[in-house]
């Protein structure tokens, strides 16, 4: 994947994550880096298989809906792919697609839940 | 807050690693393919005192990322580079060449290890029942055989196709495989020729005179099991026409609009459809046929001297749709149809099988669990026995699904060690589980040659050479001997 330099001072845009925990973790970013270049420079779990070239859906995040009006249409092939992913909403997009510019400073994604949380769960089944 | 949190995790991490005086926790993996390597990643990642070993059958890894995506969809296989990302982590040991209840014995495991996930997948085809079908008759076989054949597994580097003596194939079955089939051959062998498919099979294809391609279901449009990217790259394929049933179409998708305006996949997928209908010029054809279930394969006679044997045709049920709208079955009407092919590849789905030891569920075609959790027949919970991917699920799902599948037995397993649950039991005599650096050996003796991940990489730089002479990413070995020779020289 891309290698992200942080971006200089007053030049990066912001973006929050929220994880399937709940957790907002906030980082700042350069324009033109994408959701994916920047989970994974920061080691933010968001899997990102086919890495960018649009043929897995792993990479699915939900958009704040302020933010998502403001993104260009997703082209078919991406459409193609976001039918695949699990629990896919009106705001939905591929994490790989959206490139960051200064008028998303700001925006939100929240990274769905792939699984159901099984952490000390599971008793004996009968 | 979250930052303190963040903190404790990490500092518990490290110390686990750094300080733990308690042996490793270890795991087996059966089976390289993306649910055990998706598995042993996450296990790995959220366990680090964690020792996972993979078996594999085969002498190399990946599973279907190598014998089953289609060589056109290069970018699909990218997800081998995280799987290689996990191979490279001093706590993983790759051991190829090993199959699971021949060479080694859920007993040998038991001795060696604390819990095995069993991640074998699905390596027999479903059968059609269709009269003839156990006949020799040459020109028909499975597509996971022609898949394989083309993608290089050893199983099939023999296989008898011809695909000189018709321009016809009849593809049973309306999933992506069939899809991917289809591509393959009506693709020009100008772009196949830049994809990693094996030499034989494009100088097969250079020769093929199949133009035209039928893909049959048994049901309607609204049934088809295909998905939109596979769907639209056929209809996108150059100098090739498109034929269906447009009356049928049209009827299903005014008759059900509400339910496809609910469905957004099933819509999206219904416009490529509608919209490719009007695909008429090309040299090349492909149909899709619906409302036909195969009866009976119909061989050349006798009086065909160079086709004898040969398959000529395939008899089908003409079927109606019946039942409730979002639950379709297919009816026959008692009225047949014959059509005329020289080739049929039957694509009715992949079934796992049942190995030594393990509980099976033979309607599903899956070994019995809860979220990854092998299940006996009573449905207890099988201590330290695992199960992912299309042997846990059944064999459907793209590679994201078996992902997220994978991802839910590694939790599962990492919740199991940290509650205490029982794992595999200790032997008697209380030795300590020695894992791979114990059974290696054993193998050896019993006359195993395995292969390491090193080997492995010899063997893929070997291929890459190979192909870089050709203009392709890589020419595969698809013959066992071939691989063991280059790691001999
Ligand atoms: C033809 C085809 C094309 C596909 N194309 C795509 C695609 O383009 N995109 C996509 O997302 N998904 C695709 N898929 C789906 C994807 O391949 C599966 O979701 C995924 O591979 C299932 O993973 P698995 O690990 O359960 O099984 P597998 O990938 O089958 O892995 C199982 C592994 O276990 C090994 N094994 C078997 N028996 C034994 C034994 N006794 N001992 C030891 N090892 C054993 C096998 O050799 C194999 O390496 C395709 C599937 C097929 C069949
Ligand atoms: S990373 Fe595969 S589609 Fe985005």
């Amino acid at each position: 994947h891309k290698e992200i330099t942080p971006p200089k001072e007053g030049e990066g845009v912001t973006i929050n994550f929220i994880t399937p925990e709940g957790e907002k973790i906030t980082k700042v970013a350069n324009v033109g880096d994408s959701i994916m270049d920047i989970t994974q420079a920061h080691d933010i779990d968001l899997e990102c298989a086919c890495e960018g070239s649009l043929a897995c859906s792993t990479c699915h995040v939900i958009v704040d809906p302020k933010y998502y009006d403001k993104l260009e249409e997703p082209t078919d092939e991406e459409n193609d792919m976001l039918d695949l992913a699990f629990g896919l909403t009106e705001t939905s997009r591929l994490g790989c697609q959206i490139v960051m510019r200064k008028d998303l400073d700001g925006i939100t994604v929240t990274i769905p839940s792939a699984t159901r949380n099984v952490k000390f769960e599971g008793k004996k089944i009968s | 807050m979250a930052v303190v949190l963040v903190l404790v995790v990490v500092l518990q991490k490290k110390w686990f690693s750094a300080f733990t005086i308690s042996s490793p926790f270890r795991l087996a993996v059966i089976g390289s393919g993306p649910a055990g390597f998706y598995t042993a990643y996450r296990v790995l990642k959220d366990h680090q005192n964690t020792l996972i070993d993979m078996y594999e059958a085969l002498p190399v890894p990946f599973g279907l990322v190598r014998y089953g995506v289609a060589p056109d969809h290069p970018e699909v296989k990218n997800v081998q580079n995280r799987f290689e990302e996990v191979a490279q982590d001093s706590r993983y040991t790759f051991i190829g060449n090993v199959k699971y209840g021949e060479d080694l014995t859920l007993k040998d495991l038991k001795s060696q290890y604390d819990a095995i996930v069993f991640s074998y997948g699905a390596g027999q085809e479903k059968s059609l029942g269709v009269r003839n079908e156990n006949e020799p008759i040459k020109n028909i076989c499975s597509a996971r055989a022609f898949v394989g054949w083309y993608n290089g597994l050893p199983q099939y580097r023999d296989l008898e196709l011809d695909l000189t003596c018709t321009d016809t194939a009849v593809v049973i079955g309306q999933g992506n495989v069939a899809l991917d089939v289809g591509r393959i051959l009506l693709t020009s062998v100008v772009e196949l020729s830049k994809t990693d498919i094996t030499e034989y099979a494009l100088e097969a294809l250079r020769k093929s005179q199949i133009r035209n391609v039928i893909i049959v279901g048994r049901r309607g449009p609204l049934q088809v099991s295909f998905t939109a990217k596979e769907l639209r790259e056929m209809m996108n394929l150059p100098n090739t026409k498109f034929h269906t049933d447009s009356e049928l179409v049209k009827n299903e998708l005014f008759t059900n609009v509400d339910i496809i305006s609910k469905d957004r996949p099933l819509k999206r997928l219904m416009q490529i459809l509608e919209k490719g209908m009007s695909n008429s010029i090309g040299y090349k054809s492909w149909t899709l046929k619906f409302l036909r279930s195969p009866d009976e394969f119909i061989a050349h006679g006798n009086n065909d001297p160079f086709r004898a044997k040969y398959v000529r045709a395939v008899n089908f049920h003409i079927n109606r749709l019946e039942g409730p709208l979002e639950k379709r079955v297919a009816v026959p009407t008692g009225k047949m149809e014959e059509l005329e092919t020289g080739l049929v590849l039957k694509s009715v789905g992949y079934r796992s099988i049942p190995l030594e030891g393990l509980p099976f569920d033979e309607d599903k075609g899956i070994v019995p669990n809860y979220k990854g959790k092998i299940l006996d027949s009573d449905s207890n919970e099988q201590p330290g026995l695992y199960v992912a991917g299309w042997l846990k699920r059944g064999p459907q799902g793209v590679i994201a699904t078996t992902m997220y599948d994978a991802f839910e037995t590694a939790e599962v397993i990492v919740s199991d060690i940290r509650q205490n649950k029982p794992m595999i039991s200790k032997d008697t005599i209380n030795t300590a589980k020695q894992g791979s650096k114990a059974i290696i050996p054993i193998l050896h003796q019993r006359g195993i040659r395995t292969i390491s991940y090193e080997d492995w990489k010899k063997i893929e730089e070997k291929e890459n050479e190979a192909g870089k002479a050709k203009h392709k990413p890589r020419e595969k070995f698809a013959r066992v001997e071939d691989v063991m020779h280059v790691l001999d020289t």
